[in-house]
């Protein structure tokens, strides 16, 4: 196999069905608990602790524990959950829609990247119920409930269009992961080492045994379930950006919004995969499933969704200008000069300027540089959120009611926290399910074995 | 059950093939041979399988819509309901069915409610959840997960005989033939 072909390769040469299932099962069933895991794992605990103690702080003591203050009335919660749902992004845009772009290189990270979206949205999903600070109350201004104050929610507010978006994109991720992982729990089911790991997963399986007639079923269904969440994808962080463009506040109601938001979100979520990637396959040395390939690919993908989001900015920046509104040019020039202009340029370095070097192969091409890179984008990301949400509100309409933004402690903790449940979730996922398909990789050995028998090999 | 037979009845025969290429060969010669209650497994779906094996199954689809078309109605009907019949809002003199707000939340539960008659239907049709299957009783059957191939056919086709059918699948180059315990 020459090197280029090798580099190219969505799977290491010379696997069979059997050492396929094997190699990834093993993960599972048989691979010792190992330190790094355990270390991993309760670092995770202790955030998730942290966050467990802040909402307590939280319920007992009100949003007051937070910086918000008037004029900046969304802080780090609202940046923090548009920073989780965007990373969220990646695993559904991975699973569905590449499937129907028949990208091969989707088969050995659709898994994982769907369970990051899983619990990335898991952890957006905590900031919109815990910013109301009354979640008891709060519940009834987002969740169409028939209550005795006779009252119900608003549904023509962006911010109603936001729970039922999340909500869905939630639901329908978790159901595409778990028939996707059906035929694999009848793997573990009948392979675990143990009796009590076979009827666990047994009833997960539940009772699926690999018939013709219930593949042809699953495959149309999942065909059905990948044209359902792509469009999805693209109108749940259409919906979020709603909840900033409805509104009239300087540098938020702009067209260029939604389009804008999703590119972000893929760009985000590209990078969270890498971040979590480039250690997992090394950890449990499945670099002859995730290999080059999916590397460079990926990188490929950040770079589009990093100019996209490039081009975002410059007509942000733009129509601010062109608008001739008075509090827009402010806006655009307080973003540049204003007390948080360091941010704005930290964020430009991350995301446009740094990416840039993912236009060389050899960048690409390099791992280490790689992972930095995620880590970048993602803080880039963020900072992205923490610009539009609080230098837009700091300084709008009437110069009286400006002010400044500070996170307190428990800003940090809630963020910190909300990691803490993350990585909690993600390592607990990698030790008792199989992180890459087993039976998608099967299909894809299938085949690579029918494009060599077609092709020059034959 | 088969009172009339001294023998033990059986579920059916199940053959193993060691390949995905026999399997599809077998297959279309199961067909052939005219048995109806049959159906084949192996642990990843396989192109054109099912046209081998003479069945086809095409209603998942339109139970999928239906679920869709539900949560079109019930997420317009829910909207209107409360925005203009039980909760009505005059904000500045505004329609009270504006419409078009309500889209995002529409399309939504439409995508929900669809996904939902996906996964579910899925379940339901393939007759999942099944505690036990008769299946399960062969050792070899394990490998279907796995990297098995197998063709079974049913006692209760019409043209099934145990030794015949037996003898038939071995004939298909088979790597080995079970009987299955009910």
């Amino acid at each position: 196999m020459s090197d280029h072909s090798r580099l190219e390769a969505v799977i290491a040469p010379g696997y069979t069905l059997t050492s396929v299932t094997d190699k990834i099962g093993d993960i599972v069933t048989k691979d010792p608990i190992r330190k790094g895991w355990v270390g991993g794992l309760f670092l995770g605990f202790i955030g998730l602790q942290l966050f467990l103690m802040t909402v307590l702080m939280l319920f007992e003591f009100g949003v007051g524990i937070w910086g918000i203050n008037i004029p900046v009335g969304w802080g780090f919660d609202i940046i923090n959950f548009v920073w989780w749902i965007g990373i969220g992004h990646a695993g559904t845009l991975i699973s569905a829609i590449l499937l129907l772009f028949r990208q091969d290189w989707r088969t050995s990270i659709n898994r994982f990247a769907e369970a990051m979206t899983l619990f990335a949205v898991a952890c957006a999903a905590t900031f919109p119920l815990l910013h109301m600070g009354r979640p008891e109350v709060g519940f009834y201004w987002v969740a169409p409930i028939p209550n005795v104050m006779g009252m119900w929610p608003q549904f023509r507010s962006p911010l109603m269009w936001d729970v039922f978006a999340i909500s869905t994109y939630g639901t329908v991720s978790l159901l595409f992961w778990i028939v996707g992982l059906i035929p694999d729990f009848a793997t573990l089911r009948d392979h675990a080492d143990k009796a009590w790991k076979r009827n666990i997963f047994g009833v997960f399986a539940m009772g699926w045994r690999g018939s013709a007639i219930h593949w042809g079923r699953y495959e149309t269904i999942y065909l059905i379930l990948a044209g359902l969440a792509t469009p999805l994808v693209l109108s749940v962080h259409t919906i979020v950006s709603f909840d900033f463009a409805v509104a009239q506040v300087p540098g938020w109601h702009t067209t260029v919004f939604p389009p804008y938001f999703v590119a972000g979100a893929i760009y985000s979520g590209f990078a969270m995969v890498l971040t979590l990637m480039i250690p997992l396959r090394k950890f449990y040395k499945l670099e002859d499933f995730i290999t080059m390939r999916h590397l460079n690919t990926m990188a490929k993908v950040m770079l589009t969704t990093g100019l996209i989001v490039a081009y975002g900015y410059l007509i942000e920046g733009f129509m601010g200008w062109y608008s001739g509104s008075v509090y827009e040019r402010y806006m655009l020039l307080n973003r540049f000069i204003g007390p948080y202009a360091p941010y704005y340029y930290a964020l430009l370095a991350c995301n446009v300027l740094i990416p840039q070097c993912l236009w060389f192969r050899s960048c690409r091409r390099n791992i280490p540089l790689l992972f930095v890179m995620s880590l970048v984008i993602n803080t880039g990301m963020w900072l992205e959120r923490f610009i539009i949400i609080v230098t837009s509100l700091h300084r709008d309409f009437l110069p009286s009611s400006w002010g400044m933004y500070y996170p307190t402690i428990f800003d940090w903790s809630m963020f910190i926290g909300t990691m803490g449940l993350f990585f909690s979730l993600l390592f607990i996922f990698v030790r008792i399910l199989p992180v890459i398909s087993i039976f998608e990789m099967r299909v894809l050995l299938s085949e690579e074995a029918h494009k060599k028998s077609g092709g020059s090999h034959a | 059950m088969h009172k009339e037979t001294a023998e033990p009845s059986v579920f059916g025969i199940l053959a193993e093939f060691s390949s995905e290429k026999e399997l599809l060969e077998a297959a279309a010669k199961v067909r052939d041979e005219g048995y109806k209650s049959t159906d084949a497994y192996s642990a990843y779906p396989i192109h054109g399988l099912l046209e081998a094996l003479g069945k086809k199954d095409s209603l998942i689809p339109w139970f999928i819509l239906a679920c869709g078309l539900i949560g079109f109605a019930s997420a317009w009907g829910l909207q209107v309901f409360v925005a203009v019949i039980d909760y009505p809002l005059n904000i500045g003199g505004r329609p009270l069915f504006s419409w078009p707000a309500f889209l995002p939340i529409v399309f939504e539960l439409t995508v929900l409610f669809a996904a939902f008659g996906a996964v579910f239907g899925m379940i339901g049709f393939n007759g999942l959840p099944l505690p036990y299957h008769p299946l399960f009783n062969v050792e070899a059957f394990k490998s279907a997960s796995r990297d098995g191939f197998f063709i079974g056919i049913e006692s209760t086709d019409p043209k099934f005989d145990r030794a015949k059918t037996a003898q038939f699948l071995k004939g298909l180059k088979a790597k080995g033939v079970y009987e299955v315990e009910p």
